[in-house]
């Protein structure tokens, strides 16, 4: 740009700023950071039969008398109840193997098309992609009527000869595990496929001319290098899955207990807003260091692009 | 250079077939006579019939549509106002968070985004009378919250990638800013434009949790009709809704490709 900038280039650079910046700061300031505040605010209130279903924070009692009554018995009651604290643990441990099992189907198959043939990996990436724009509600149902106990699995299982009777999958950790992988591991293999195809194919013909063999070559350059994909994939699985409400729901059974399902039912059938409202909190505590790593990753990845 | 590649080929087509079976099965069943969904006892279409005939599924489905239309056409004006924030202005106070912010939605359980909603809609109704009930209002306000955050993805990758120098040239001649913006760099991103409007509608159409945190009682999207009737048990309408579903996906999937490739061969 020219360096006297003519006044009316530098109105136009304000209104810019202040509509392009302005405008979606306040929707997301409105609409997402707001309410996690209030969202606070009523886990610390008390649960009352009354409408909206919780007890106001603050009132004034008198004139100059603001009453202040902050309830922490809802996290007392996650902190001592079992059923909060192993529904919370088998969320993370749920998570932790859906993401490396994501992460073991989804890198080869990351790798065989970041090196496939360049005509063909526009199709083969699409492919990957297609599951995705249909309905995930109706891919989770499709796995009921296969892993239900007279579903196609075990008829088929049954019909090889490899079983005699129908095993259970359906509602067990087993079939949540499936059920979290088939719908997140589009999700792993994204930005797996970009960072493998940024990567310089003659550092690898260097390592081979150097008498490396090829596996050697792989953990030596290949997987340092993709370690920034398999990060940011690794955190777009599981930082949704911990809160992941729908599988569990319909996959999982009673001792496949997830957070995200404990506060639907104790929001829609129990009508415990606050108690709901804690575990939010805590579910968000619990998500804020993964989410943090992943976004100064993404920002120290901007910085050294060129 | 040449390495056995079958390991590595087996593995992916073993992640396709793991991908595409169960869709796969899903359309081969809803042609199924039989209301047991996994018994196969003669090809009929009756179970399309009925899925016309469903009145509250239909009226749903609707609703859906038009929060998804609103939703996607609102995320896409959202979402590249955050792009060009983003890529046209490098360096401004609060950018951290700024980004913070846009990638948060992508990643956030959909059970926190739908119980902090609630409660922000019910605290306001409480304060300030608005809004009066919930329904279509507050789930396309919710839709659109997280679906900005994508439309600002597929926008800013496009925009950062774009060549500037029709901009310069048409600066240099005299052309003011907005008019620029307008008819030089909103035509060079339309096709960033498009699909983040097809995947903010895919994303609204496909939502349970959060749509039914901020439903009102009267107004039931098409995956709450799903969810409720998948609850019951598994329903063959389901598995012909599901065809039709991938039917369309795969059409517009196919006319866009069609497309941005006759695009690219005309420039």
């Amino acid at each position: 740009m020219p360096a006297p900038l003519p006044s009316a280039s530098v109105r136009h650079r304000r209104m810019s700023r202040l509509v392009n910046i302005g405008i979606p700061y306040l929707w997301l300031g409105l609409f997402f950071l707001l309410p996690f505040a209030i969202v606070l605010q009523i886990s610390l209130a008390e649960p009352a039969l009354a409408q909206p279903p919780y007890t106001a924070l603050w009132q004034w009692v008198d004139e100059g008398l603001l009453r202040i009554e902050i309830n922490l018995r809802n996290f007392m009651m996650v902190a001592q109840d079992d059923l909060y604290l192993s529904a919370l643990l088998n969320s993370l441990q749920v998570a932790v193997i859906c993401t490396l099992l994501c992460l073991l189907l989804g890198y080869p198959m990351a790798y065989a098309i970041a090196t496939a043939p360049e005509r063909w990996r526009i199709t083969l990436l699409m492919l990957i992609v297609l599951p995705f724009w249909t309905s995930f509600l109706i891919r989770v149902y499709a796995w009921i009527g296969i892993l239900k106990p007279n579903g196609l699995l075990n008829d088929a299982l049954i019909w090889l000869g490899l079983i005699d009777t129908p095993l259970a999958i359906l509602h067990t950790q087993t079939a949540v595990y499936i059920g979290v992988v088939y719908s997140y591991l589009p999700f792993m293999i994204l930005p797996l496929y970009a960072n493998l195809t940024r990567l310089d194919p003659s550092l690898l013909e260097a390592a081979a001319d150097l008498g490396c063999r090829p596996m050697r070559a792989f953990l030596r350059v290949t997987l340092p290098l993709s370690m920034a994909g398999i990060v940011a994939g690794s955190m777009l699985v599981f930082i949704p899955v911990v809160g992941e409400f729908v599988i569990p729901d319909l996959l999982g059974g009673p001792e496949s207990l997830m957070v995200g399902k404990l506060l639907w039912s104790e929001f829609f059938s129990n009508k415990d807003w606050p108690l709901a409202s804690a575990l939010a909190i805590l579910l968000l505590a619990l998500l804020v260091v993964p989410f943090v790593m992943m976004q100064r990753l993404q920002q120290r990845m901007e910085g050294s692009r060129p | 250079m040449r390495r056995r590649r079958w390991p590595l080929l087996t593995l992916l087509a073993f992640g396709y077939a793991f991908l595409y079976v169960p869709i796969l099965l899903l359309i081969i069943y809803s042609f199924n006579e039989s209301r047991l969904v996994t018994v196969w006892t003669g090809f009929s279409t009756k179970w399309y019939g009925e899925l016309l005939r469903n009145r509250q599924l239909l009226d749903a489905a609707w609703l859906s549509v038009r929060i998804a239309a609103v939703n996607a056409t609102l995320a896409v004006v959202l979402g590249t106002l955050a792009a060009n924030a983003l890529v046209r202005h490098r360096n401004f106070r609060g950018r951290t968070g700024f980004e913070l912010l846009l990638t948060a939605p992508l990643v956030m359980p959909d059970v926190i985004i739908g119980l902090s909603l609630l409660l922000l809609f019910v605290a306001m109704q409480q304060t300030i009378g608005w809004p009066g009930g919930r329904g279509f209002t507050t789930i396309t306000i919710a839709h659109v919250t997280f679906s900005m955050a994508y439309v600002a993805v597929v926008v800013r990758a496009r925009l950062s990638q774009m060549d500037r120098s029709l901009e310069e040239a048409a600066m240099d001649l005299g052309a003011r800013p907005l008019r620029v913006y307008l008819t030089i760099t909103l035509p060079l991103i339309a096709p960033a434009l498009f699909s983040g409007w097809l995947l903010a509608f895919t994303l609204s159409l496909d939502d349970l949790v959060i749509a039914s945190f901020v439903a009102g009682p009267g107004s039931t999207t098409l995956p709450m009709v799903i969810y409720s009737s998948v609850r019951m048990g598994v329903s063959p309408q389901i598995n012909a809704l599901a065809t039709i579903i991938v039917a369309v996906v795969t059409l517009a999937v196919v006319i866009a490709g069609i497309l941005m490739r006759r695009g690219r061969e005309v420039r």
